[in-house]
């Protein structure tokens, strides 16, 4: 086999990818030697996800030409890609929610005999899957109640059941908490090891220095360079990626006055079914960061306060006084605004203007009679997008079309408008290249410091450590510590997120 | 070395022309297309008195496709206008006739008829959360059977010529109905581009959970549709029932589905969230041009509705392929 490691598993030559006006990708030649881990990096945008999708037979490239084991190959489907081996694993999983790990595992190539199901050969298949990758997986669960890590797993399964040499692995870790991320990196270390290629698109770059053999850096859609883990370290690949030096730096943090009055105040919140007894205080001024892992019922606090999900129980107090809060058109009344988790299903219109977007919540405010005062909104709207520095070419451009840095800007634009009391951020940088993360951090600091009270939702821990005045940690639906500025370091956050594997956190961490 | 010979393949597709250019714009490309084939092919098309002619007949559809298209962009379906539109024909004819209410009296109540079945569209799909189809589905049977309940399912005949003063009557040659669907078309853009509401039916349309996260009342706006297009199958009905002064409970069956055909061809999504109403305009226009061509050329009717399915299959496949190379 020695005269076949020559050969690349697979080799992009010159590749180059357009969406309308976009150039993904231009002249991109990158070699993925067979049996190693290989990082694509790069900000968002930067083409590493399109150029993954490549492999995997989910886009097609405009120009240059794709090799597999040395020979040209041209994917119309990822149905092709797998025919040879190749497959992805995309950002959302991609389940079939109403069948079974089991069925799943198996789509397409159930074991059967005359037509026949044998589902006892399925299992038997199954668990020597599950020991081949050492993944730890109920056959018999619906893909519903499964988390993101376990959705995962049961994707690299249904991989390895159709022999798969190649995985594009697509921000993989994404959704996963810290513990959740270490497991992922130890199954694809396995897969590795037992010959499988992993193409890795990620832009946590702690992780892939930790994980991956070959890196290649990728920059607006044109190739940097390929070069081993072992001789990058986050400072050469960030300036790799930026073309300049830049080091994530949070604004100093400026102490809410200490006479600063209670603008929101939570007492009691019970909500979805998942939160219970939460109650805490945001005084003008001041960054209160919610931290804990993924499902801890973070959102569900957001989406409480906000009036999405109506509270099980609890009041909720604005300046001192109580308000009631059904739905989210009396939070944006009573001026709380909150930028939801998933920007594009819940936060933006994809395909409405960038000035659309940012007005529809108070459209009430731009009427004359009942005319929408269009020079006005334009005006107004404008004004906005300087403020946060959208970078768009004009406020009529689809939101579709923007980075998604500019998209999350666009959303802080939109919930300025009414200049609100209480602003609820959940996960405001994630999918957000640096650049914009910087601004955004920089935008959140301003606002507080303008007097808003500020909840900050972020799985990233060093942002929340970074921007907030008091960190509230929850597990399990509650909050189980609060942190002011002095106590609070990134060690103690874990332990209390964590806390029933403490020690192996804290071991780990 | 064990590198297999290769083929070469060609990677990369060869530029074709962009499909979103086709969809946005395909139906007004295709207007023009027929219109010009016919104004060349036939020496009566493109006659004023045929023209005149094609908008009469078009405007009970267009009507329709008006009120559909807010539906539609909200991201519903009505299927009941058909329905709705003979309902409002006996309607008005029983209320002309055995009431000794005013003609515009007779013929406005009608109408409004129409936009209260709407209403309950509209409250089954939100507050019953019935799915738009089924929902629409099911109050257009209801309102078939009420119609047949109404008439015992005979016809009704409106003797005299008066009733017929909506429907024939003109000005400056032109047929009332024809104004009635300009007046209707307007109102309805000015609706959908001017005022919030038309923002928020946009928004309700492309992600029902962002415009209530926006603090729009999702449900309001979505019942708020229904209500136009059934006011809309009202107006169109009132319009086809004076136009020959006779009313049946299945006077319109089946013109349900050239109004869907109208949107779509238009280039109004079914996903909802895009669409405007010139579209729909346009699209009904090409509907009924096909049909008049057919018949100016003498070629058989029954090739029209062979014809007008493919273009409906191609206008969707088109919409289909276009969005598909936005990934």
């Amino acid at each position: 086999m020695t005269g076949v490691a020559a050969v690349p598993h697979v080799e992009l030559r010159g590749i180059g990818k357009s969406f309308g006006a976009v150039h993904a990708l231009t002249d991109v030649s990158v070699a993925v030697q067979a049996g190693t881990i290989h990082a694509l990096v790069g900000e968002n945008g930067a083409g590493k996800s399109t150029l993954g999708k490549i492999v995997a037979g989910v886009h097609r490239p405009d120009a240059g030409e794709l090799l597999v084991n040395g020979r040209r190959v041209d994917y119309r489907s990822p149905r092709d890609a797998l025919a040879d081996g190749l497959t992805i694993i995309a950002q959302e999983p991609t389940l079939v929610p109403h069948r079974t790990v089991l069925e799943n595992v198996f789509l397409g190539i159930e074991p059967r005999r005359g037509g026949v199901l044998q589902r006892r050969a399925m299992r038997r298949r199954y668990d020597e899957l599950v020991d081949q990758a050492q993944i730890d997986l109920e056959p018999d669960l619906y893909p519903r109640s499964l988390r993101v890590a376990e959705q995962q797993k049961a994707e690299i399964l249904r991989a390895l059941a159709r022999d798969v040499r190649l995985v594009v692995m697509d921000e993989p870790t994404s959704a996963l908490s810290a513990d959740e991320t270490e497991r992922l990196f130890a199954t694809t270390r396995r897969l590795r090891d037992g010959g499988t290629t992993v193409i890795y698109v990620s832009h946590f770059l702690d992780e892939i220095l930790a994980l991956v053999d070959t890196i290649t850096v990728l920059r607006d859609g044109r190739h940097v360079r390929t070069a081993p883990a072992s001789s990058e370290t986050a400072e050469t690949l960030v300036q790799a990626m930026l073309g300049r030096s830049l080091e994530l730096t949070f604004p100093p943090k400026a102490e809410p006055a200490p006479d600063a009055p209670v603008v929101l105040s939570v007492e009691g919140l019970a909500s979805a079914g998942i939160v219970s007894d939460v109650s805490f205080d945001v005084r003008a001024g001041e960054i209160v960061g919610l931290a804990g892992l993924i499902g801890s019922g973070r959102s569900e606090v957001a989406r409480g306060i906000f009036g999405a999900d109506r509270p099980d129980a609890g009041t909720i107090a604005l300046d001192g006084a109580p308000v009631r809060i059904r739905s989210p058109r009396d939070a944006v009344r009573k001026r709380i605004a909150m930028l939801p988790e998933d920007r594009k299903a819940h936060g933006l219109l994809m395909l409405r203007s960038i000035v659309d977007n940012i007005s529809l919540p108070h459209l009430s405010e731009l009427t004359t009679g009942p005319l929408i005062s269009r020079r006005e909104e334009r005006r107004r709207a404008g004004e906005l997008m300087r403020r946060v520095d959208v970078r768009a070419a004009s406020g009529s451009a689809s939101v579709a079309t923007l980075s998604g840095g500019n998209q999350q800007k666009v959303l802080f634009a939109k919930w300025l408008f009414r200049q609100p009391r209480v602003l609820i951020a959940d996960e405001p940088t994630r999918g957000v290249d640096v650049g914009a993360k910087q601004a955004i951090y920089e935008l959140i600091h301003s606002l507080a410091a303008d007097g808003m009270a500020v909840v900050l939702i972020s799985s990233e821990h060093e942002e929340v450590l970074g921007l907030a005045h008091r960190v509230l940690v929850m597990r399990g639906g509650r909050i189980v510590a609060e942190f002011d500025r002095r106590s609070m370091n990134e060690d103690a956050v874990l332990h209390a997120a964590f806390a029933a594997d403490a020690t192996e956190a804290g071991a780990e961490g | 070395m064990s590198v297999e010979r290769a083929t070469p393949l060609p990677v990369g597709r060869s530029r074709l022309p962009d499909l979103r250019i086709v969809r946005d714009y395909g139906v007004v490309v295709a207007f023009v297309a027929v219109f010009v084939t016919l104004s060349i092919t036939s020496p009566f098309f493109l006659s004023w008195a045929n023209l005149k002619n094609l908008a009469f007949q078009t405007a009970p559809v267009g009507i329709m496709a008006v009120g559909g298209t807010l539906v539609f962009i909200a991201g519903g379906f009505d299927l009941s206008v058909g329905a709705v539109s003979a309902f409002a024909g006996i309607c008005a004819a029983k209320m002309f006739v055995g009431t000794g209410m005013g003609l515009w009296a007779a013929l406005i109540c009608a109408a409004l008829a129409g936009l209260l079945v709407g209403v309950g569209n509209g409250l089954l799909i939100t507050l019953g959360r019935v799915n738009a189809f089924i929902a629409t589905l099911a109050t257009s049977i209801i309102v078939n059977g009420v119609s047949q309940v109404m008439t015992g399912g005979n016809l009704v005949s409106v003797d005299g010529n008066r009733f017929t003063t909506l429907g024939l009557g003109t000005a400056f040659g032109i047929g009332y109905p024809v104004f009635v669907w300009i007046a209707f078309a307007l109102g309805a853009g000015f609706l959908l581009t001017a005022t919030p509401f038309g923002r928020y039916a946009y928004a309700v349309g492309g992600s029902a959970e962002a415009a209530r996260l926006s603090g729009v009342r999702v449900n309001v706006v979505r019942a708020a549709t229904f209500a136009v297009s059934g006011l809309s199958g009202g107006i169109a009905g009132v319009i086809l029932v004076s136009e020959v002064s006779t009313a049946q409970w299945n006077a319109n069956t089946g013109i349900e589905f050239d109004v869907i055909t109208a949107i779509v061809l238009g280039g109004t999504s079914l996903l909802g969230g895009e669409g405007a109403i010139w579209r729909s305009v346009l699209g009904a226009f090409f509907l009924l041009m096909i049909g008049n061509g057919f018949n100016l050329l003498g070629t058989s009717t029954q090739w029209q509705y062979v014809i007008k399915g493919v273009i409906l299959a191609a206008a969707v496949s088109v919409d289909a392929w276009a969005r598909r190379s936005r990934r």
